[in-house]
């Protein structure tokens, strides 16, 4: 129940006063009643204040060539150990994880818009705009995503920033599907019918009706949808398509590292856990919201 | 049985002078020769032809039929919410002022709904948005409709709970659908549909989707706030009891068409087509059987023809007790068999004496 009021809360600021504040509060309560969730949301929590505060916590200069010994194994002065150029890994990581949220919001960004506009046009419009647009979106979809980031990057050139709008635009056909589906699902409703009754027009039938009945999915596929796209990104920059050196993204990080793995594994080793983890606490968000806005799951 | 005496389900009649002041009555939309087709994979379906009907001021029109009778498809025509493609009007006039409703544009008909004329669901916990509350869906038709902005628009839907007698109008503006009961919120879409002061309210089966102590109280609210708004409402129904206690006019649809159409007291008590006899013969009646010798209620035999093969002549022939050959070689045209009684039955005379 709460959820749908706090879906709505953010559709209607102008109700937002009148409207009891523990809404909210009280579908969080929820998300982290699920215990995977609740550290899902701790480690997102943690990444993102790295991002941040990257520059007061990180113990050295990531980029600083010869700050330490060489390929040093981890230690008291550098936790994560160093890589070929002496750098400090520890802060390389979180120096990294700068550029991972950012992956992860822009390329969704990039996927939810389009997908999303995609999406409601054809449920909404039907007729022909649905086939030319639903059509198109099967043709691509038929292709694996990352064979479309592959295509697009060799279009755009490699760079940090076109293999995060490849691996966006690869994403786009699923996010255009789901919210087709949802659509259409919440366009045969009744209320929909009667809002037509009652005089709404387009835009208004769209942005008012259709949409805040839409988001609720979209949030639980954005979510994990983040972790596809970090995924994918790394694998880019792992294959030098994405981050160039000495840019410390993870994926690039892996990637330079791969050469020492039997001398000095560390080098993989946490840029990898770094993937791993973060990977991880997205899915495990996005699952504790997906179940938070399950009807079935709530209880009064 | 039946036939002579006004049927016992009619009580209300006994008051009387409701029907006096009819012919006065201005009529504020019209439906001439409607027809509307669908696409279908069995090919075309006719599910209205050639239906008229007025509404007319502070007067309910009821058009009872069972599922498939086309008497959805004639409101939803009127509204012009027929999905399209597959369905189409194809042909026929529905006149409100001076506009036809069945030729102009989108933007136009998006004037007249919810504001001239206005419709409320059988399905009240369906039919409002699960995620605004109501006072957001109230007010947005108010604004829109009648360029009120957003305070006055919340005074007067918080106004027009309050006539549809809801407790604490405040409290429930605040509130959304799940929070309320299903008769509630059916008093939410009436105060709805009357929140704009429309001309017409169509109401397709209200009442179905409520228990009955619910629907007697919501028949009881339309009847009053009619009389305050003075609204013509056309209300769709296959309950012939929910007929009785609320219309003026009756007109009875069998696949698509028009097959009787009287004043209410006149259905009831001289039913002139062997459908509507049918239906009448099926509806119990409290304390009709005498005692000892229980009555049977009477079925129609067979069930509504599927609209893409419809027989040739009488649509209700195969399932007709006086059918004959002439029933099933034409289709018998509606014709006045007594003053303001229409009926399509080639036999109408003899069933009116039975």
């Amino acid at each position: 129940m709460s959820t749908l009021q706090h879906i709505a809360a953010e559709q209607t600021p102008e109700e937002e006063a009148s409207r009891p504040r523990s809404a909210r509060w009280r579908f969080l309560r929820a998300v982290v009643a699920n215990r995977g969730a609740a550290v899902g949301l701790a480690i997102v929590l943690v990444l993102i204040v790295a991002a941040v505060l990257a520059q007061v916590i990180a113990p050295h200069d990531p980029m600083r060539m010869g700050a330490g010994p060489r390929l040093a194994g981890p230690s008291l002065a550098y936790p994560f150990g160093t890589d070929e150029f002496g750098r400090d890994i520890l802060s390389r990581v979180i120096h990294g994880t700068r550029l991972t949220l950012q992956i992860g919001t822009i390329a969704v960004g990039i996927s939810l818009t389009a997908g999303l506009l995609i999406g409601l046009l054809a449920g909404y419009a039907g007729g022909w705009p649905e086939r030319i647009l639903m059509r198109s979106v099967d043709v691509i979809f038929s292709f694996t995503e990352t064979l479309i980031a592959l295509a697009a990057v060799a279009v755009l050139g490699p760079s940090l920033t076109n293999a995060m709008i490849a691996v966006g635009i690869a994403a786009i056909p699923f996010y255009a599907r789901v919210t087709y589906g949802v659509t259409l699902v919440e366009r045969n409703k009744p209320y929909f019918e009667a809002a037509i009754a009652a005089g709404a027009a387009h835009t208004r039938l769209i942005f008012v009706h259709l949409l805040p009945n839409i988001i609720p999915p979209l949030i639980v596929v954005a979510t994990l949808g983040v972790s596809t796209a970090v995924l994918a990104a790394a694998a880019l920059s792992f294959l030098g398509l994405g981050a160039q050196p000495p840019s410390p993204e993870w994926g690039a990080m892996l990637a330079s590292g791969r050469e020492y793995i039997s001398r000095a594994p560390w080098v993989m080793i946490f840029p990898g856990l770094a993937i791993a983890i973060s990977v991880l606490a997205f899915n495990l968000l996005g699952d504790g919201i997906r179940e938070a806005l399950d009807p079935r799951q709530r209880k009064e | 049985m039946v036939s002579s005496e006004v049927h016992p389900a009619l009580n209300r009649t006994a008051d009387g002078g409701r029907h006096a002041a009819r012919a006065a009555r201005k009529v504020v939309l019209s439906v001439e020769g409607l027809r509307t087709e669908f696409q279908t994979s069995d090919g075309v379906a006719i599910a209205v032809d050639g239906v008229s009907l007025e509404a007319r001021q502070g007067e309910t029109l009821a058009i009872v039929g069972e599922s498939g009778s086309g008497k959805s498809v004639t409101a939803l025509s009127i509204m012009r919410l027929i999905p399209s493609p597959p369905g189409r009007i194809v042909a026929g006039e529905i006149r409100y002022g001076d506009l036809d409703l069945s030729a102009i544009s989108e933007r136009e008909i998006e004037k007249v709904r919810g504001n001239k004329i206005s419709m409320i669901f059988q399905e009240p916990m369906t039919s409002l948005n699960p995620v605004l509350s109501i006072g957001r869906q109230m007010t947005e038709a108010i604004e829109t409709h009648m360029g009120l902005a957003r305070q006055d628009a919340r005074t007067r839907a918080t106004d027009m709970l309050r006539r549809v007698n809801i407790p604490e109008p405040d409290k429930r503006m605040r509130q959304f659908p799940h929070q309320l009961s299903g008769g509630m919120l059916q008093r939410v879409m009436i105060a709805m549909a009357l929140s704009c002061d429309p001309d017409v309210l169509i109401a397709d089966e209200p009442t179905t989707a409520l228990d009955v102590t619910i629907q007697s109280q919501i028949l009881d609210l339309m009847r009053d706030l009619q009389r305050d708004f003075d609204a013509a409402i056309i209300l769709i129904t296959h309950d012939m009891g929910v007929v009785a206690e609320m219309a003026d006019r009756v007109i009875v649809m069998y696949a698509g068409r028009k097959v009787e159409e009287a004043s209410v007291a006149e259905i009831f008590a001289h039913p002139r087509h062997p459908y509507t006899r049918g239906l009448l013969r099926a509806l119990p009646v409290l304390g009709r059987p005498s005692s000892g010798d229980t009555v049977r209620l009477e079925e129609i035999p067979g069930i509504v023809p599927a609209l893409t093969d419809l027989p040739v002549g009488c649509r209700f022939a195969p399932r007709c007790a006086f059918a004959t050959d002439t029933c099933r070689a034409e289709y018998p045209p509606l014709e006045e068999k007594a003053r303001g009684h229409l009926a399509a039955c080639w036999h109408a005379d003899q069933i009116a004496g039975t």
